[in-house]
């Protein structure tokens, strides 16, 4: 197939980038192809280290055929022979098996695809750690511009994409395209990784999947550490779009409990670059180290910390730390924070 | 090297000319605006870890270190927002910082108390985690504590700058500290680059303050002082002054006032230095310009950051290096000895301490080797090292004001040449020892004495001067990376030396990890000019000329024994953290 045929196909398809920011994948593509550069990269992103998503690591153990397809396709289109696997180390143990022999499939036909085992963290993800990590660098995120589809790796451009990106590009390129995405479902009847619609509200897809609770709760939608959370009437009317999990959280849990579960994520995760991140995220989770169900959650000492993880963090997980905590207080708890 | 594009961006209204990719950061400072910031040091790489230096762009608030100035953007620096985050971040950063801090527990300067004071925010709104982790001592020059370390990495740069790498960060989140390299391979080598640059005194000079204080209130003691070459041009920027004013006539009058009873000079010690390696060099030049191909090039020795880096980096080199001990170790022994016998005092009874800009002069000072026996007791040439930030502080604690005392002069036995003042930059050691180098070998005396070619910032300086109908091959060479450089070349024959001058510091002593915090390239090169205009203005300008010196060796004519004790040194191959 010709590449601007491929570009017109995934255009026509709207297809957006599967790892959050829903950037749209045919600009990308063709901004990092119009470049003079000799050399470029593409490089898939398998790391996914959210809490609770695993809507990668079932995408590769069902389709890793056709994520690496999409690599191919991607590689043709920069005329290019050379990408990198990055893939969080407890994924590869799983998938090697299935994996390895594609990609040195890949190799006879001159598609050289180097697999980058990475140790498992939310940072490894970042674009700038990941970028950093392949080139033999600390795991930290990057502040330089330009950003890694100018300079990626080696000083070489990079065509970055989440797993799911690279399945959809294959099923473009197949014709196989439809609008569905997948979506990992937690604390409902049959926790897995579903096929949803994309344009298919929260609620919707918890019915039709078979999983709509029959208790009173709360759900947190697009990952288990940074989505937002929405009552159960919210449910109904919050778009699926783009979001890589919906985790359901059953009406008593306390206000400790979820917040501990943020905060200890954020505190074990962060890389430790930056003080808001760094020392914020520890000083969150000390606000409620001696709390007990009793105790009144010390807001007004959370906001302010909250505030400025979320305004001057380095990176997007440092800042990520305020849509789930924002969005539970005023959602569910009715306040402004 | 083209002209860098100027465009003009709008910093809270004001239209400023910047450099077309200058940092607004750096636009800020530039023209005295005042951007809290904490991990941005202009001679290091910027990492906008500590995130102070908000500003707010296009409506989105962004490290003014990381923003690039661009044609007619408009910044601004005072929202409230913006203080409340700033404030926010350094409450978070120093956390615990003041009753961790010994600066601050003993109420002496401490740059972050100063950070917090001018925010507005206290180091009591958070207690910061503290991880079982002793404070590390790098020999005995330097230390660091990763409990008071905010990870800015401005002390894992400069490390690295130098050539060195012996510090790094480890761990993530909250346990990310200040660690050490534990290669067997890779040694600190105590120039203490480290504690100038820490912005917190987590990496700091090892302190003598509390020793010389009871020296200073003992009555049985005689304290004698003595003060390095740096240390005049750039003691003046802790009450400040301007960078390079020379204040040695004010700090004599200071140190009377803190109660020393003899003032001396390093800057003599220099000229004892000058003597004795000029000797050598003339020696060693003599047999090679007879034909003697086993002439090694001789190497300096009196910065101990640099001996430390051969013993351990390149024991092979170790015969290069100078017999001769370096100033304050010399000028030490000669007071202990020579002026004890002279004045009738007990050289049991000095305490001998040296003001210099250096951490490494601490660990030299605490050698074994460098103790000898005289009149039946053991002696150390010098007692106490005080760094410049250390004298600082002490002045301040004693509320001498600096700037505003009257001069006065050393006393006799601290006389010194306009050669000793040039040993403090880069370059004046060997300026020195050559001129005295080329009177011993042709008596007569350079027909220039200034030698422009090894002066300056530059980390290596190469230069070829004549000594009557010779030429001499010399290089000049500061931080340890340089060094590598120019060992690398010599080891695989690709360049010949007859005479190296080796510093750990850029911009050598006067750059050096005792100095004031204040320290850039920028003010080194100040400061460097300071000592300079101190040699020209100087009558005698060669060592061997110094009268003080002259009357020394003569004491030392009879006393060959004694002389071997005091004059040279010999050196051995290091382990780590030997």
């Amino acid at each position: 197939m010709l590449g601007d045929e491929l570009l017109a196909k995934i255009e026509q398809a709207g297809l957006v980038g599967r790892g959050g920011a829903a950037f749209p994948v045919h600009l990308k593509w063709k901004r990092i192809k119009d470049l003079p550069d000799p050399k470029k990269y593409v490089v898939c992103n398998a790391s996914e280290g959210e809490i609770g998503v695993q809507k990668d690591l079932y995408i590769l153990q069902n389709f890793p055929e056709k994520v690496i397809k999409g690599m191919l396709f991607a590689m043709d289109f920069l005329s290019t022979k050379e990408a990198y696997f990055y893939i969080n180390k407890n994924y590869y143990q799983k998938l090697k098996e299935k994996i390895d022999p594609l990609l040195a499939a890949c190799r006879e036909k001159g598609y050289l695809i180097n697999v980058f085992v990475e140790e498992p963290s939310y940072i490894g993800g970042e674009t700038g750690a990941l970028l950093n990590a392949i080139e033999g660098k600390k795991t930290q995120p990057r502040f330089e511009k330009p950003s890694p589809s100018i300079k990626g790796i080696f000083g070489c451009p990079v065509l970055l994409h989440n797993v799911e990106t690279l399945y959809d590009v294959a099923r473009v390129a197949m014709d196989e395209f439809e609008k569905t995405r997948f979506s990992t479902m937690l604390g409902v009847k049959n926790e897995g990784v579903y096929k949803v619609e994309t344009d298919e509200k929260v609620a919707e897809a918890l019915r039709k999947t078979n999983n709509y609770p029959d208790f009173e709760f709360f759900v947190q939608v697009g990952g288990g550490a940074s989505g937002e959370v929405f009552t159960s009437e919210q449910a109904e009317t919050v778009d699926i779009n783009n979001c890589g999990s919906i985790e359901i959280y059953k009406i008593e849990t306390t206000s400790l409990q979820f917040l501990n579960k943020i905060f200890n994520f954020y505190e074990k995760e962060s890389c430790g670059i930056c003080t808001p991140c760094r020392d914020g995220s520890w000083q969150l989770k000390e606000l409620l180290k001696n709390l007990d169900e009793n105790s009144e959650i010390p807001w007004s000492k959370i906001s302010p910390i909250i505030e400025v993880m979320e305004k001057t963090s380095f990176c997007a997980l440092g800042k990520s730390i305020a849509p789930p905590v924002r969005s539970y207080a005023k959602n569910v708890l009715g306040m402004e924070i | 090297m083209s002209e860098p594009e100027i465009v003009t961006i709008y910093i809270d209204g004001e239209a400023y000319r910047a450099e077309k990719g200058q940092n607004v950061l750096q636009v800020a400072l530039a023209n005295k605006l005042d951007i809290p910031h904490l991990c941005y040091h202009e001679d290091l790489p910027i990492e906008a870890n500590c995130r102070l230096c908000l500003v707010e762009h296009e409506g989105k608030i962004s490290t003014s270190c990381t923003l690039k100035a661009s044609e007619g953007m408009k910044i601004s620096t005072k929202s409230e927002e913006l203080i409340k985050m700033r404030q926010e971040n350094l409450k978070l950063l120093l956390a615990s910082h003041q009753k961790n801090c010994p600066k601050c527990q003993q109420k002496l300067p401490c740059p972050a108390f100063g950070l917090m004071q001018k925010n507005g925010v206290t180091s009591e709104e958070y207690q910061r985690k503290m991880l079982d982790l002793a404070i590390h001592k790098m020999g005995n020059a330097a230390e660091f504590d990763p409990n008071l370390c905010v990870r800015c990495g401005r002390c894992v740069n400069s490390c690295a700058e130098i050539g060195i790498n012996f510090l790094k960060i480890e761990g993530t989140g909250a346990d990310a500290h200040l660690a050490f390299n534990k290669s067997p391979g890779v040694d600190c080598i105590y120039c203490g680059q480290c504690t100038v640059h820490c912005p917190v005194n987590a990496v700091r000079e090892q302190s003598h303050l509390e020793q010389v204080e009871s020296a200073l209130a003992d009555q049985d003691k005689v304290l004698v002082v003595q003060m390095a070459p740096s240390v005049r041009a750039s003691v003046g920027e802790e009450f400040g002054q301007e960078p390079g004013l020379n204040m040695e006539k004010k700090m004599f009058t200071a140190l009377r006032k803190l109660g020393f009873q003899k003032i001396f000079d390093v800057n003599m010690g220099a000229d004892i230095t000058t003597v004795v390696e000029a000797k050598e060099l003339a020696d060693r030049l003599r047999k090679k310009f007879a034909g003697d191909k086993s002439v090694k090039p001789m190497f300096t020795a009196c910065c101990p950051g640099w001996v430390k880096f051969v013993e351990f980096y390149y024991p092979d080199f170790i015969p290069n290096l100078t017999s001769a001990r370096s100033p304050h170790i010399h000028s030490g022994g000669a007071y202990k000895t020579w002026w004890a016998e002279k004045a009738g005092v007990d050289p049991g009874k000095i305490v001998m301490v040296s003001i210099m800009p250096c951490t490494s002069k601490k660990y030299e000072a605490e050698m074994e080797k460098f103790s000898f026996e005289f009149k039946g007791q053991k002696l150390k040439p010098v007692d106490y090292v005080l760094t410049t930030r250390e004298i600082a502080a002490l002045l301040k604690k004693n509320q001498i004001d600096l700037p505003n005392l009257e001069d006065s002069e050393a006393d006799r036995e601290g006389e010194y040449s306009g050669a000793a003042a040039i040993y403090g930059a880069s370059g004046g050691v060997m300026e020195s020892a050559l001129r005295s180098a080329a009177h011993m070998l042709t008596g007569e005396e350079l027909p220039k004495l200034e030698l422009e070619e090894v002066r300056g910032m530059k980390g290596i300086k190469r230069a070829t001067v004549k000594i009557g109908d010779k030429e001499v091959k010399v290089a000049v060479v500061a931080t340890a990376r340089n060094a590598r450089t120019v060992l690398e070349e010599i080891k695989h024959g690709k360049e010949t030396y007859d005479y190296i001058e080796f510093m750990a510091c850029p911009g050598g002593c006067i750059g050096g990890g005792g100095q004031p915090l204040t320290g850039t390239r920028a003010i080194i090169k100040k400061r460097i000019a300071g000592l300079y205009s101190i040699d020209d203005k100087k009558k005698v300008r060669r060592a061997h000329e110094n009268k003080i010196v002259q009357e020394f060796f003569t004491y030392l004519q009879d006393k060959p024994l004694l002389a071997s004790k005091i004059l040279y040194t010999s050196y051995s191959i290091k382990n780590k953290f030997e």
